[in-house]
């Protein structure tokens, strides 16, 4: 090492934008209560075999309808099965169909946007127009048609909700591609000779990635009500299997003789939908520091 | 004016081509053989099956089968629904104030609670009072419609027998009964409506907030609330009020599980029932009406706008 280069002062070096914006989201609270419940309720599903009191379509029919009590923590349903068990299991449903349907969104969507966004012309306009007439059919009303017409279980289910949500991932995507196109790296790497599908996929696809995450992160919240709503119709999970949304449907007819039949899975939809939207604005907030 | 409708009406028209292949294309995902689906359990009729096939030119190629439904639809024939046995468009005509009384009940809620809340919520940016604005509004965009229907029934149905827990009353026939079977469900279809609008709402009014015609009107000496009101609210309710009418969409997709939760005999009801019983043309039929109202509001959303707005007038 020479002298002069052990004698100059050390420099800051600057921080990464994603470390930037991961200490952001750290000092964030509320997206710090979202990811709480996030991980608490992924956890929930993942262990259901382990802490699960009980097996959830064991069936008791000296228990039929009970309150909640210490044998029974979420009472027992009209078959006698413990509701506890019920919603511990619900949550594998509700949070593969959340995750695997934004997934199926997300590889119809970004290629189809970056596609747009890159090509602009023809593929553009064919494209957005696509987009505008999915779109134009209300998200639900589409995906219960859809799921009806597939077909009544769980993959369908979430193979509709996934086509359903894929025109917003593609506008998304459309958007930021077209805000990257205008940036000099992008000129300088069409300018060294790289061929378009190169630059498409190594020097844009990357500097798309934030809008996708935080688009992402809010449409699992999106797709969890959709699935426990398709549920709710029939059109999800199918029993004895159970979901959220099914177990809610059954709750209705008794009301007035076990209400906390309507109380737990509802409320396990509202916390894992909370925690989602929570992180989901954590994280455009801390990825876009415009952002108000 | 005349120019931009035109503008807009060129631009909805492959929207609605496309919308038509959609929909006409749920047929196509059926599982198995529609003609035995419509059967049912006359399947094992050889000629009402082969009867079918001819009435539905399922033995045609798909484009020569997609024109003949397309010709069909632009004729008001939407189909015939296998279970009523009627024509769907008279199922849909039928339906559709139910869920349209709905719908601007619901409107109105969400207006008359989301707007408030979000002026509150930027005009005391920082304070109690935006924090409990946004967490009422994160609570709307969080809570299932169908899990909060279920649970004001619970409470202001059984537990304090209020109003009815289900039903329907036209307004024609009575309207203080009409009101107390609808305002339930107006208000939880209205709920999430409320969210959406009280966070564009606050972020409208804090840019028109920071402003300098509102730096302007409170150096002239104004009281806070007329700064607040006549001043930057008249300006953030444009870009609002557009944003709201597009959630139009959202009211008719949580009119299906409203109505189904409440037994109100909508479209959303209509719909569901139609699933239930694999009643495809009515499901057909809903989605094709539910898509052009939708493209409809929205061209009539962009016209207000153009019309509110000087500077388009200007552009």
């Amino acid at each position: 090492m020479s002298t002069a280069a052990a004698l100059a002062p050390a420099l800051p070096v600057p921080d990464s934008p994603a470390r930037v914006a991961a200490r952001r989201l750290l000092a964030h609270r509320s997206a710090m209560v979202g990811l709480a419940l996030c991980v608490l309720f992924v956890a929930v599903a993942a262990a259901a075999p382990l802490i699960s009191p009980v097996s959830p379509i064991a069936t008791d029919w000296s228990a039929i309808r009970q309150a909640p009590s210490w044998a029974h923590w979420m009472g027992t349903d009209e078959l006698g099965r413990d509701e506890l068990a019920r919603v511990i299991f619900g949550a594998r449903a509700s949070l593969l169909a959340g995750v695997v349907s934004v997934l199926i969104a997300a590889a119809i969507g970004v290629p189809a946007g970056l596609a747009a966004g890159f090509a602009r012309g023809m593929t553009d306009t064919l494209l957005s127009r696509i987009v505008d007439a999915m779109l134009a059919i209300p998200f639900l009303v589409l995906a219960i048609a859809l799921a009806a017409f597939l077909g009544p279980n769980l993959r369908n289910a979430m193979i509709a909700i996934g086509v359903t949500t894929a025109p917003i991932f593609m506008r998304v995507a459309r958007g930021a591609t077209m805000d990257v196109m205008t940036y000099d790296y992008i000129e300088a790497a069409r300018a060294v000779g790289n061929p378009a599908w190169r630059v498409a996929v190594r020097h844009v696809m990357p500097n798309i990635f934030p809008p996708i995450l935080v688009q992402g992160t809010l449409s699992i919240a999106t797709s969890i009500i959709a699935e426990a709503s398709l549920s709710f119709l029939g059109l999800g999970e199918q029993p004895p299997t159970p979901a959220w949304g099914s177990m809610l449907n059954a709750a209705q007819q008794f009301l007035t003789q076990a209400p906390w039949l309507a109380i737990f899975p509802g409320a396990a939809i509202f916390l894992t939908v909370l925690g989602f939207n929570l992180l989901g604005d954590g994280l455009r907030d801390a990825l876009d520091p415009r952002g108000i | 004016m005349r120019g931009y409708l035109g503008s807009r009406i060129a631009q909805i028209l492959p929207t609605l081509f496309l919308v038509s292949i959609i929909v006409f294309g749920l047929q196509q995902l059926m599982p198995g053989d529609p003609a035995l689906v419509i059967a049912g359990e006359s399947a094992g009729d050889p000629a009402l099956v082969a009867q079918i096939r001819n009435e539905l030119m399922l033995n045609r190629p798909v484009p020569v089968q997609y024109l003949h439904w397309l010709d069909n639809v632009l004729h008001g024939n939407l189909g015939y629904s296998w279970r009523l046995q009627e024509p769907v468009m008279q199922l849909v005509e039928q339906k559709l104030p139910v869920t349209a009384q709905l719908s601007v009940m619901a409107f109105l809620f969400a207006v008359v609670i989301g707007v408030p809340m979000g002026i509150l919520s930027a005009v005391k940016r920082n304070t109690a009072w935006d924090w409990l604005a946004n967490g009422i509004g994160l609570f709307g965009l969080s809570i299932p419609t169908f899990w909060l229907g279920i649970v004001m029934i619970l409470v202001v149905s059984v537990w304090l027998g209020w109003l009815p827990p289900s039903g329907y009353v036209p307004l024609t026939q009575n309207w203080v009964r009409s009101l107390a079977t609808t305002v339930m469900p107006a208000f939880v279809l209205g709920n999430a409506i409320a969210a959406i609008l009280m966070r564009h709402t606050r972020s409208a009014m804090l840019v028109a907030l920071g402003q300098d015609y509102v730096r302007t009107a409170r150096a002239k000496g104004l009281s806070e609330w007329v700064v607040v009101l006549r001043h930057a609210l008249r300006n953030a309710l444009i870009p609002v009020v557009t944003l709201g009418a597009l959630q139009l969409g959202a009211l008719l997709s949580g009119a299906v599980l409203t109505e189904q939760v409440f037994s109100v005999p909508g479209i959303g009801k209509l719909v569901v029932d139609a699933v239930f019983n694999r009643d495809y043309p009515v499901i057909q039929g809903v989605v094709l009406v539910t898509a052009l109202l939708y493209v409809l509001l929205n061209l009539i959303t962009d016209l207000l706008y153009f019309l509110i707005n000087p500077r388009m007038h200007a552009g």
